[in-house]
């Protein structure tokens, strides 16, 4: 069964993709977080611009920071975001 | 006792080191960060997520009550729009002695710089819009205290 995914995005991955969060459905060849990016960046011109430098985005699945190499697993929502600026 | 409350109101830092330090410890520590007035800069506008950020703090404070001997800890973080020289966060410990309260209120804000999911959004007095860029700095303090 595919795999359903919610995508929620942060400050300015947010602002520049022009959405807060989406349900992506994910092939069965897409894996880990890196296949995810990548499938993505297939589907739709609009990740190009935001997703073109990977070493300025931090992954959170299921509320826990991941790497690009990262399982997707059975989890329920990916967060993308740039590095955290808070304190 | 850990107490962690993200939230856009302000917060009472000297009710906050009272509470702490009724749990009868010998030293309480804090750290208050607060908006730097840079240039012409009129207010950060603090993002976050929800579902992920209490616990980001708490496994912080977990983390902290591992490695000292800690009476209490309370960490404060507000989000929202904040004017400059308006709080943003306290880091507070209590331990019996105050090296372990110090250091852990040292190490809390550091893992904090770098973990805890917030985003800040720098806005001018002309309204012009900059987000915040991770200084490398704060990696290296972060870091550092696995050395």
């Amino acid at each position: 069964m595919p795999h359903q995914l919610n995508i929620v995005y942060f400050a300015w991955v947010k602002e520049r993709l022009g959405r807060d969060q989406e349900i992506v459905v994910c092939p069965e060849a897409v894996q880990t977080i890196g296949e995810l990016v990548a499938h993505l960046l297939d589907m739709d011109a609009v990740y190009q611009a935001v997703f073109s430098d990977l070493k300025k985005l931090r992954f959170a699945l299921d509320q826990d920071f991941v790497g690009l190499e990262a399982p997707l697993g059975n989890a329920k929502e990916l967060a993308i975001f740039p590095p955290v600026t808070g304190g | 006792m850990i107490k962690i409350t993200v939230m856009e109101g302000d917060f009472d830092a000297g009710a906050e080191i009272k509470n702490l330090g009724a749990l009868g410890g010998g030293a309480v520590a804090s750290f208050v960060g607060q908006v730097r007035g840079d240039g012409d800069l009129a207010a950060l506008e603090l993002e976050h997520y929800p579902a992920m950020t209490e616990k980001s703090l708490r496994k912080i404070a977990d983390k902290a009550s591992k490695k000292w001997t800690l009476r209490g800890i309370t960490i404060i973080h507000r989000v929202g729009r904040l004017q400059v020289g308006e709080q943003i966060v306290l880091a507070s410990a209590c331990s019996d002695h105050r090296q372990a309260a110090i250091e852990a209120c040292s190490y809390m804000m550091d893992q904090l710089k770098t973990v805890a999911p917030f985003w800040k959004k720098e806005i001018g007095q002309d309204g012009s819009e900059n987000w915040v860029e991770e200084r490398q700095s704060d990696i290296e303090a972060a870091t550092s205290w696995y050395d």
